[in-house]
């Protein structure tokens, strides 16, 4: 690790103002940011914290019945704290690693990260989430822009994300055998109006939604519903730990069970 | 009634309080006033040619006090290799050098080029950025049959070609077992790969040298499961060092699995650095460096084939390896696919003619030692691999198939030059299937597939060669070291003892287990005896612990320096009690003379030997202090029978295993508590690599695996919680304790077990499939399952 300069601003404002400065860069939970420091292939002049801003940490409901997670909120609380509003994020948030990075990882580190094998920008895909910065409200669909991509501008603070909380959902995940990230996993919530599949790990665009399940899925929320449906090898990861067919197989796989665990 | 004392109790290990609770004294705890650290700067490349090391802008950096290079080691012997295979045509192998930092070139992503000794780590690691080197990048040869081809590009420039060597065994057989192979009835074949595997020690490597300026001597302490050996191998060959003016001290070893048996180049580094600087240099290895640094293990590709006659009986076995040795050859490399390798193709089977040949490569990795199990696990796959095979093929049941070739009789010379001395194979099985409700099986079977699952059962039987090993027997295969193991038992005044043993534990429990065996013979409690080891200057020359040796060899030459401990005491006793030494009878902690009430106790011989006011000093020398070396007659022979029982997700490919059974025969045990915990974590290692590990380099010869986001290490919910029993013994009858050694058995024995448990339920559900190589992790199932 190479010497930085360390800051942590009490609030979204000061964080602004501390990211102004020549080569800064935010810390969330630190799980990708500091292994990738140790190694020194990141090399930040200036380190600004957000763990001691208490207004981006915890979990509320809003007046649309919206479950509001804030930006800074750790993976644990998340877990302990929706298992009522909206288990099926609960479940995903509880098993994001190990308690060690369940406890210093952030929602909103991850998401600013969008690693393609991570498993937060499912749920927010997966349940048309609103990504809530310091300047502006962005639409899961139009925040993840393909592996480690966002929407986010160069400092921009992600301080909340608002779920919409669907009538049924669920969260399926295929680890990885070495990391036990996902190496295909996939987020089903049905609304009112239609049902979102978000697919996590499989594609070399990241996150991304399979609309002909969703279709299939809006007409006749069952695992029957996939069983016509194919999913193409094409644009999936291809890596030691699987063919991009293998992945392929997965999404449909993982699908299905994702709805018959909702259903 | 279980035992609560001495030899086959499970006395609790003395030395977890220390190693959980935080207290154990590791390597990387020591730190020598003034020291300073090394970084390595390694090699990116797999293989090229260096045009440039320039360190001068790095040696103006902070901190830096010098930086080497190959350069300062040209007067410098080279990391020695402790065995010399023969080939088939009678001549040496082909033995390259292998300089403590690059010369010329480097020959693996990893191969040390610098070391920048500094003040901090950090600034070592920071002028390791300044230092500029160009390499001219050759051509990697990664394949091992591409690395044989005509024209392929050489590792070592002076070598003739890739080929270490080429290895036949017995040659002398080849034309009969050909022979046989065109008369049999049925021949079975299986082209198989056995991985690489990183040893993944939980405590990295750490080397530590210090000189003392006033005496000339140098210390090295140093995470190792060997230290002497290291002394002889350094202070010989590399430094010219004699033994006399070198201790090497390793302390608590947080595990090993072979990988720490070996020299290496860090060790000569910091020993000598210590020296040129007169400062102790200190180096701990991180573990990302740990995976392209510590040596790797296995890494086979293998064709097997065996006959059979008509009645099923096997009639001869051939095989064709080709085992990897990486870049350079590590310490006992060689040893591994020959000698530990293919002495063990008889396995458990009577096939009267076997002929193994072994083709040695070089290649641009890691270079490849011994690791758990060490030649043993790779032939027991393969053997057991090809026997389910045939049974399948044959539509035999795959435990008749085995039980109608096992041998029963003993002892049995093999026709690949060992003689097992005890066993019983019906036993162990016998035992596995009491444990195992195999009757159930359908039943179960039924279960999972009301859940979409496919089940299958796998069962193997394997046979080690441990106790490593006779010294004459090894000398005559190429051993440049011996093999014996060392003990002095010190007597203190008031009874106490201090057993100073050569063996080297890195986990195993010594501590606890030693005093056992000499509480046991004595007759007082295991309190009274404490054990030192790991550090040459206390100790005896020893072998360390490697090779399931510890107490078959290092605790026969414990039971050996007892014995003359009693000896002498029976005669001190028999002076206090004016009675005839042949009359002295030792119990308990009390001598006595036969057929009287006379008696005195242990602490009152003690004292006398050290008080000798009433004391044969006329034909006995006061004190009490024995020291015994024990070279082992023959090698021992742990064998046992294992059962796997998964679950398969045709859907995923994903395997749970459902249950393990371990039956093994281990002889004698004094602690079975140790025993079982050495069965489990050698099974989990063997289910790790049947399922889960392999290194993976890629063509140009980079690690794709060189972290635990792609290694995949066993964790707790991989492993079943396994059945275990070493009920059925057949002690050994060579050695006084009649001990087999257990350390290494699950992680030979497990690996087919688990294979051919997937292959069954493949089979059972429908898929013709014959083989999956390891590990069979979820992608390769499935797609072994979908064509």
């Amino acid at each position: 690790m190479y010497e930085f300069e360390f800051k942590r601003p009490g609030s979204v404002a000061e964080a602004v103002a501390a990211l102004g400065s020549e080569e800064a860069q935010i810390l969330g939970g630190g799980q990708t940011l500091l292994p990738t420091m140790k190694q020194r292939l990141a090399a930040p002049a200036v380190l600004v914290s957000l763990g001691g801003i208490g207004e981006i940490k915890g979990v509320c409901t809003d007046d649309a019945g919206r479950v509001c997670v804030g930006g800074g909120t750790p993976h644990a609380v998340v877990a302990v704290e929706t298992a009522d509003s909206y288990p099926a994020l609960s479940h995903l948030a509880g098993h994001i690693g190990d308690p060690a990075v369940r406890n210093r990882g952030t929602i909103g580190g991850s998401l600013a990260n969008n690693d393609p094998a991570a498993c937060y920008p499912a749920a927010v895909l997966g349940s048309g989430a609103t990504v809530v910065t310091n300047n502006r409200e962005i639409a899961a669909d139009d925040f993840f822009d393909g592996m480690f991509t966002t929407a986010l501008e160069d400092g921009e603070i992600i301080t909340e994300v608002k779920f919409p909380v669907p009538q049924a959902a669920n969260y399926q995940k295929f680890l990885q055998p070495a990391s036990r990230f996902a190496l295909t996993g996939v987020f089903v919530a049905k609304f009112a109006d239609g049902v979102r599949v978000a697919v996590t790990g499989a594609s070399e665009e990241g996150v991304h939604r399979w609309t002909a399940a969703e279709e299939a899925l809006s007409a006749n929320f069952s695992p029957d519903a996939i069983d016509g449906l194919s999913v193409s090898a094409d644009g999936m990861i291809s890596d030691m730990h699987g063919s991009a067919a293998y992945r392929a197989n997965l999404v449909k796989v993982l699908t299905k069970r994702a709805v018959a665990a909702a259903s | 009634m279980p035992k609560d004392h001495g030899i086959g109790a499970s006395s609790k290990r003395r030395e977890d309080v220390r190693f959980l609770t935080g207290n154990g004294n590791y390597t990387d705890d020591i730190n020598v006033a003034g020291q300073a650290y090394v970084h390595f700067l390694r090699s990116d490349v797999a293989h090229g040619r260096l045009t440039k090391v320039d360190t001068s802008a790095a040696a103006e950096m902070p901190g830096v006090i010098r930086v080497f290079t190959g350069a300062d080691f040209e007067g410098v012997g080279g990391l020695p290799c402790g065995w010399q295979v023969t080939d088939k045509h009678g001549n040496p192998m082909q033995e390259p050098a292998h300089p403590v930092l690059a010369q010329g070139k480097v020959r693996h992503v990893g191969d040390p080029i610098a070391a920048i000794v500094a003040e901090t780590p950090a600034q070592a690691r920071n002028a390791a950025e300044a230092i500029e080197i160009d390499i001219e990048d050759l051509p990697a040869v990664i394949d091992m049959k591409a690395a044989l081809q005509e024209g392929a590009p050489k590792v070592h420039d002076d070598l003739d070609n890739n080929l270490c060597y080429d290895w036949g065994f017995v040659e002398e057989n080849k034309g009969a077992v050909d022979e046989a192979f065109s008369k049999a009835a049925h021949v079975t074949t299986l082209e198989l790969v056995n991985q690489r595997l990183v040893a993944n020690p939980m405590e990295p490597r750490v080397a530590v040298g210090d000189f003392n300026r006033s005496t000339g001597d140098s210390t090295l302490y140093t995470t190792s499961q060997n230290p002497h050996v290291i002394r002889l191998l350094m202070g010989a060959f590399v430094l010219g060092i004699p033994e006399h003016k070198l201790r090497v001290v390793a302390p608590d070893v947080g595990g090993g699995f072979g990988s720490k048996i070996f020299h290496y180049a860090e060790e000569a580094f910091c020993t000598f650095a210590a020296k040129a600087l007169a400062r102790p240099v200190k180096w701990t290895s991180s573990r990302s460096e740990a995976f392209i640094s510590d040596a790797h293990g296995r890494d086979h590709v293998t064709k097997i084939e065996l006959a059979l006659d008509a009645d099923n009986n096997f009639t001869a076995l051939r095989t064709e390896t080709y085992a990897n040795m990486g870049a350079y050859l590590s310490t006992f490399a060689p040893s591994v696919p020959t000698w530990l390798h293919g002495t063990l193709m008889a396995g458990n089977y009577k096939t009267p003619l076997i002929y193994v040949n072994v083709k040695a490569v070089f290649t641009n990795t890691v270079p490849v030692d011994a690791y758990r199990g060490a030649g043993r696990p790779e032939a027991t796959y393969q053997l057991e691999r090809v026997v389910d095979k045939a049974a399948r093929e044959l539509g035999v049941d795959p435990i008749a198939l085995r039980r109608q070739n096992f041998i029963t009789e003993f002892p049995y010379a093999t026709p690949v030059a060992v003689e097992y001395d005890t066993g019983d194979y019906n036993a162990t099985m016998d035992k596995l299937l009491e444990m195992v409700d195999r009757d159930g099986f359908d039943a179960r079977a039924a279960e999972s597939a009301k859940s979409g699952k496919l089940r299958g059962f796998g069962v193997n039987t394997y046979i080690e060669a441990c106790g490593i090993a006779p010294s004459a027997l090894v000398g005559q295969l190429g051993a440049r070291a011996g093999l014996y193991e060392s003990a002095t038992v010190r007597v203190n005044a008031t009874g106490g003892l201090v057993v100073m043993t050569g063996s080297h534990s890195h986990g195993q429990g010594h501590e606890t287990a030693f005093p056992q065996v000499v509480a046991d013979m004595i007759g007082i409690p295991e309190d009274m005896v404490e054990v030192v080891h790991g550090d040459t200057a206390n100790t005896p020359m020893g072998m360390g612990t490697y090779g399931s040796r510890s107490l078959a060899v290092g605790g026969s030459a414990i039971v050996r320096a007892t014995e003359k401990i009693i000896n002498k005491a029976k005669k001190i006793a028999a002076h206090l009690m004016e009675a005839s030494e042949g009359d002295i009878e030792l119990k308990d902690g009390q001598f006595t003379v036969a057929g009287t009430d006379k008696s005195v106790a242990w602490g009152d011989v003690t004292l006398a030997a050290y008080v000798p006011h009433n004391y044969p000093l006329e034909e006995l020398e006061p004190g009490l202090e024995e020291t015994a070396f024990y070279d082992p007659a023959n090698f021992t022979y742990p064998a046992g029978a294992y059962a796997c029982e998964v679950e398969v997700d045709p859907d995923t490919g994903k395997v749970e295993i459902c249950s393990f059974a371990a039956a093994d025969d281990f002889g004698n045990v004094v602690n079975p508590m140790i025993v079982e915990g050495q069965v489990h974590g050698g099974l989990a290692q063997g289910i790790g690599q049947a399922l889960l590990e392999g290194a993976v380099y890629d063509s140009d010869g980079q690690l794709l695996t060189a972290s635990y986001m792609d290694y995949a290490m066993p964790r707790a919910d991989d492993v079943p919680s396994f059945q275990v029993d070493h009920s059925c013994s057949t002690p050994c009858t060579h050695n006084p304790l009649g001990v087999k050694g257990c350390g290494e058995a699950g992680a030979i024995g497990s690996p087919p077990a688990v294979v051919n448990a997937v292959v069954d339920a493949l089979n059972r559900g429908g898929h013709n499939v014959t083989h999956i190589d390891m590990p069979l992790s979820p992608s390769r199932v499935w797609s072994a399952m979908n064509g």
